[in-house]
């Protein structure tokens, strides 16, 4: 189902959580909503979901306008960053949950959830209840949940933000490998930049309640729109002026014209790369990536003062 | 500390069973099994236990009121909830008696009737509920709401399987306290029911007779039953949170 | 729509149990002027009443809080044997009926009773007396103080107090400066509902006073002796009173309850 949010705006008190946003989210893609705090993606979901009614604007879900529909009438599965598990039933019936509201039958309900436990990796633990898994266990139930109704839209508000940092990649990794099987159009808010550089097909990047760019992680990436994307997506220095990207930055070891002067902080080598981060003249940050036969051409020290240039500028619009 | 406690409590109803068996089981049993005696307690657990189950239905309301709605004068009503714990039951009982008594302005005489014994216990019992569940309702996640709602549940359907189930705890706690509290009760009905013998007596009033006339014997008998009843609501209330506590030790 | 209806039912359950009664009797009070209602109120035998009820009050309150706060500190700070037993007989107060009580101390004070002998002898006399209906009051409230400091003290925790011992202060220095103030606004709450029960209580005390007028008769038991004397503006008027200060009590209440709950 290809979802549509069009001039949709929203405000809470003298809080304008999002201005004007549109945005086409094409049937059977992975869709990242990613941004810093306060810049309306939970809202812009949550709006899509149903959970909140926009002030103005439309959300049209394949096709038909949905603005005016209760939650329970959209047919979205929706995830929760802190799981909304319902803690007095089993894992068993969280999942069967939107089934039994539904009224199937109950051999209908009992196979598709063994089916989903399967799917999320909870099998045998069907009859234990919330309170007794991990943070891990207990989201992939509230995906398992969500899914079990067939959704046409799987929205993710965080999915991974309360898990810590080792079960929240396993889980990102699995979320991609979830999303091949299963196909159903999904969306999902996250402010970790990695995250959505790595899960997803398309990302729709928000600042202040604005779209600010959309595309594919390798467009944002290589050709970021504005410095507030530069700086967002991947690292991004600033030299003379100019932002440039840790591969782009050029590390010499005599003054050259355009090359600013900078001492080097800390140097990590990691496989056939060598990072290396320096301080500028006025202290601020530089990270450069360079490759190994280079690092090992160099000789490098810490507390060296080399000078560094950037190899491609981009220089964006005021 | 223990002792002192041990003194001050256990000896009174230590007291109590004693004086209750100093006729021998035969007289106990008489004193228990007497037709009034009876008909005190029946009417006393029937009135009570009514009293609980009306109050588990509006207390669960007006919680649900305070906490979901907003009105002008919300707060006002919010404190007016405990004015049954610090009115002396006597003054609630006349007050009761002003509007539904034979001297009421809106023409309503229910005085000296049953109808009297369940108001009265409905006053003084009336915060029992709404301030156990009323705590509870407040911290009630949203998002559980709000993750049923996108299963499809509707709103009678997520009360249903998703809110009350995380209620039934400090509702039947309310219940209990309830019913422990109606039981009990003297102060509020000695005006407003007449206290006739058969008819609107209820076990605590008939003990009182029983010790005016000075059968200290009888009066302690009906006691230890009354007694026994404590009791067993306190230990189920114990139970109850006990029991209700469990999804949440991992 | 539904939200109105639930509104609705709420509000107007209210006000039949609760509003509606008590405006009636302060109608009914006031109808013929203020004076009737004063004549009522100052009688000789009226004054008693609530002198006598002041005094128990005044008696029973600190009884209760001190002990209150010790049993509480009991409780969460120290293992010992029968600690729950403890537990049960403080919520025990609150399930028993006001008769029940009067009786059971009837039996232990009474001529005939447990003590009573003794006390004859030495010519105290409990029954019938000021201290039978002090004990019964105090009898009745114990559970509100150790209630209200029990939770609040387990929040706190005791980190607070090891750490005044490891800075060399004794217990009694420990318990005055870092204990008594952490649970202070628990403690003032515990205080108000005692108070308000030891001022409305009415059934123990009916049974252990003899309720002889002017001398052991407190303001509860005079609304009831009027009521009987058919001296209706008499019970209103004193009922005003103690709803007055039931009132002042729900005000104190409502500006406490929220300090107690983020104290914690």
């Amino acid at each position: 189902m290809s979802i549509l949010v069009r001039n949709v705006s929203r405000s809470f008190g003298d809080f304008v959580a999002l201005d004007d946003v549109s945005l086409e989210v094409d049937s059977g893609s992975l869709t990242a909503l990613l941004g810093p705090s306060g810049s309306g993606k939970s809202t812009l979901l949550r709006i899509i979901a149903g959970l909140e009614r926009p002030d103005a604007g439309q959300i049209l879900l394949s096709g038909k306008d949905a603005t005016a529909l209760t939650p329970q009438k959209r047919n979205i599965g929706f995830v929760f960053q802190h799981y909304a598990a319902f803690k007095h039933m089993t894992v068993h019936d969280n999942i069967a949950f939107g089934l039994k509201v539904r009224k199937r039958p109950k051999a209908e309900i009992r196979n598709r959830v063994d089916e989903l436990l399967n799917l999320v990796q909870l099998e045998g633990l069907g009859n234990r209840y919330p309170s007794q898994l991990s943070g891990g266990q207990r989201q992939r139930m509230g995906l398992a949940r969500a899914l079990a109704p067939e959704p046409d839209v799987l929205l993710l508000d965080e999915p991974f933000g309360a898990l810590d940092a080792r079960v929240r990649a396993e889980l990102r990794e699995w979320l991609t490998r979830l999303h091949d099987v299963v196909h159903v159009t999904t969306v999902f808010v996250t402010h970790d930049q990695e995250e959505a550089m790595e899960v997803a097909d398309q990302i729709t990047l928000l600042n202040e309640g604005r779209v600010v760019q959309v595309g594919a992680p390798r467009q944002l990436y290589d050709e970021p729109e504005s410095e507030f994307v530069m700086r967002f997506i991947g690292d991004a220095s600033e030299i003379g002026g100019v932002l440039v990207r840790p591969r782009d930055v050029e590390l010499l070891q005599e003054p050259a014209s355009g090359a600013a002067e900078a001492m080097i902080v800390r140097m990590t080598v990691l496989g056939r790369d060598a990072k290396v981060e320096l301080h500028d003249s006025t202290g601020a940050e530089i990270v450069a990536v360079i490759t190994r036969e280079r690092f090992d051409e160099l000789d490098l020290w810490r507390g060296q003062t080399v000078w560094v240039r950037a190899r491609r500028k981009r220089v964006f619009a005021a | 500390m223990t002792t002192f406690l041990s003194l001050f409590v256990a000896l009174p109803i230590a007291a109590l069973v004693w004086e209750a068996s100093s006729e021998g089981t035969q007289s106990f049993w008489e004193a228990v099994s007497s037709p009034e005696a009876v008909a005190a307690l029946k009417l006393t657990l029937g009135t009570s236990f009514a009293v609980s189950l009306l109050n588990a239905v509006l207390g669960t309301i007006t919680a649900w009121v305070l906490v979901r709605d907003d009105f002008r004068g919300k707060s006002f009503v919010n404190a007016i909830i405990d004015l049954p714990f610090a009115l002396p039951t006597i003054v609630a009982g006349l007050t009761l008696l002003a509007l539904y008594g034979p001297t009421s302005p809106i023409g309503i005489n229910v005085a000296y009737t049953k109808t009297a014994i369940v108001l009265a216990l409905m006053f003084v019992t009336l915060p029992f509920v709404v301030r156990t569940v009323q705590p509870v309702l407040q911290e009630l996640d949203p998002e559980l709401e709000q993750a049923a709602h996108t299963l499809g549940a509707s709103q009678t359907t997520t009360f249903r399987r998703v809110i009350l189930p995380n209620l039934v705890p400090s509702l039947l706690s309310g219940v209990a306290l309830a019913f422990a509290k109606a039981v009990g009760e003297f102060g509020s009905l000695v005006i407003i029911t007449g206290n006739i013998p058969f008819q609107t007596e209820v076990s605590s009033v008939y003990i009182f007779g029983r010790i005016e006339s000075g059968d200290s014997a009888s009066a302690a008998a009906v006691s230890v039953v009354l007694l026994v009843i404590s009791f067993v609501t306190l230990l189920s209330i114990g139970a109850i949170r006990h029991v209700a506590t469990r999804h949440d030790r991992a | 729509m539904r939200k109105l209806g639930l509104r609705f039912v709420a509000l107007g359950y209210l006000a039949v149990i609760l509003v509606g009664p008590l405006s009636i009797v302060f109608w009914r009070t006031f109808e013929d002027g203020f004076a009737p209602a004063w004549d009522a109120l100052t009688t000789p035998e009226t004054l008693h009443a609530f002198k006598l009820t002041l005094i128990i009050t005044a008696i029973a309150v600190p009884v209760n809080t001190v002990f209150g706060i010790l049993a509480a500190l009991a409780i969460v700070r120290k293992k010992f044997p029968g600690k729950s037993v403890l537990n049960a007989f403080i919520d025990l107060p609150l399930a028993l009926s006001p008769v029940v009580v009067g009786l059971a101390l009837f039996l232990l004070y009474g001529r005939e009773g447990w003590f009573g002998g003794w006390l004859n002898e030495h010519g105290i006399q409990v029954l019938f007396a000021l201290p039978a209906m002090v004990i019964a009051t105090i009898f009745v409230s114990i559970p509100f103080v150790a209630r209200e400091v029990v939770p609040t003290l387990q929040e706190v925790g005791d980190e607070q107090e090891q750490a005044a011992r490891t800075l060399g202060a004794t217990g009694w220095q420990t318990f005055w400066r870092i204990t008594l103030p952490s649970i202070r606004w628990a403690v003032i709450y515990g205080v108000i509902l005692t108070t308000a029960r030891c001022l409305g209580e009415y059934g123990a005390v009916a049974v252990v006073s003899g309720r002889l007028q002017g001398q052991t008769e407190t303001a509860t038991l005079r609304v009831q002796e009027r009521y009987e004397s058919f001296d209706l503006a008499g019970a209103y008027a004193i009922s005003i009173v103690l709803a007055l200060l039931a009132i002042l009590v729900l005000v104190a209440m409502t500006v406490i309850r929220p300090r107690e709950e983020t104290a914690h």
